[in-house]
């Protein structure tokens, strides 16, 4: 008796789905991806009890008001007026300080506001008056 | 004369390298993929023109919302414990900045407290959080 020769099956792996999974991770990944976009205003805070003898007239005094007025030295300020103001100030003296003093019951987007307008003029020294000194 | 007809080829795309691509892309945003494990609180960021972006790494966020709570890695916490959290902190890793992401209306007091308990705890590197400003 003959027996009939097993023809051998090829052994496959289905490759044709494998890109329909590889979508479907994508989308996925696609889909839960926050590309960090945080942004913010970098300060370098002084050391705790770290005093800087500054000249008094290196100093500008900004005074923010709990209605979110600002004072330059004393001189009323409107916000749009200020990274002029800054760079006018800065290009006569180039070490000059911005002293920032808000009053504690002002919001704080007020003071990121003139913080915010003091970097558009140029400024790179910006200080927060501690809140423990009395306000003139 | 004849002219032996010209056989036309059939047009076809090439699937086989397809996977390869799609792998790459999930690669790409896989590795991109940050998840974000903090919730916080709930705060209406101020608005600036001047922020810049931040690193992925190395950022500790502070929450404060516009009543003075004070969440730091989903924990409550009082503005006076803040400085002691913030040291523990930078002697793991002197190099954090902190993200302050605090209430647009919140008084400026607890901000100060806040500016204050960070020197002390010599977190020193500090990003104040803001929105970009829509022009």
């Amino acid at each position: 008796m003959e027996l009939r020769k097993r023809s051998r099956q090829q052994a496959e792996i289905p490759t044709s789905s494998m890109a329909d999974i590889a979508f479907l991770l994508i989308v996925f990944f696609l889909v839960s991806t926050i590309f960090s976009n945080e942004m913010g205003l970098q300060i370098i805070l002084p050391e705790h009890g770290e005093v800087v003898h500054i000249k008094k007239s290196n100093i500008a005094h900004i005074y923010v008001n709990e209605q979110g007025a600002v004072k330059i030295d004393g001189e009323p300020t409107p916000l749009d007026m200020i990274p002029d103001k800054a760079k006018t100030m800065l290009a006569n003296n180039d070490s000059l300080v911005f002293s920032i003093k808000t009053n504690p019951d002002a919001e704080y987007q007020y003071m990121v506001r003139v913080f915010d307008r003091l970097k558009k003029g140029g400024a790179d020294r910006i200080s927060f008056a501690p809140k423990s000194l009395p306000s003139k | 004369m004849r002219f032996a007809k010209k056989k036309e080829d059939a047009a076809s795309i090439p699937t086989a390298s397809m996977a390869d691509i799609a792998f790459l892309l999930i690669l790409f945003f896989m590795v991109t993929t940050v998840f974000r494990a903090e919730t916080g609180i709930p705060v209406k960021l101020p608005t600036a023109e001047m922020g810049r972006k931040l690193p992925n790494k190395g950022i500790v966020h502070i929450y404060a919302s516009n009543s003075g709570n004070i969440s730091i890695n989903d924990n409550n916490y009082q503005a006076n414990q803040v400085s002691l959290i913030m040291s523990k902190q930078m002697q793991l890793d002197p190099n954090t900045i902190v993200s302050l992401r605090i209430d647009r209306f919140a008084k400026y007091d607890i901000v100060g407290d806040i500016f204050d308990q960070l020197s002390e705890a010599k977190a020193l590197r500090v990003s104040l959080a803001t929105e970009k400003m829509r022009s």
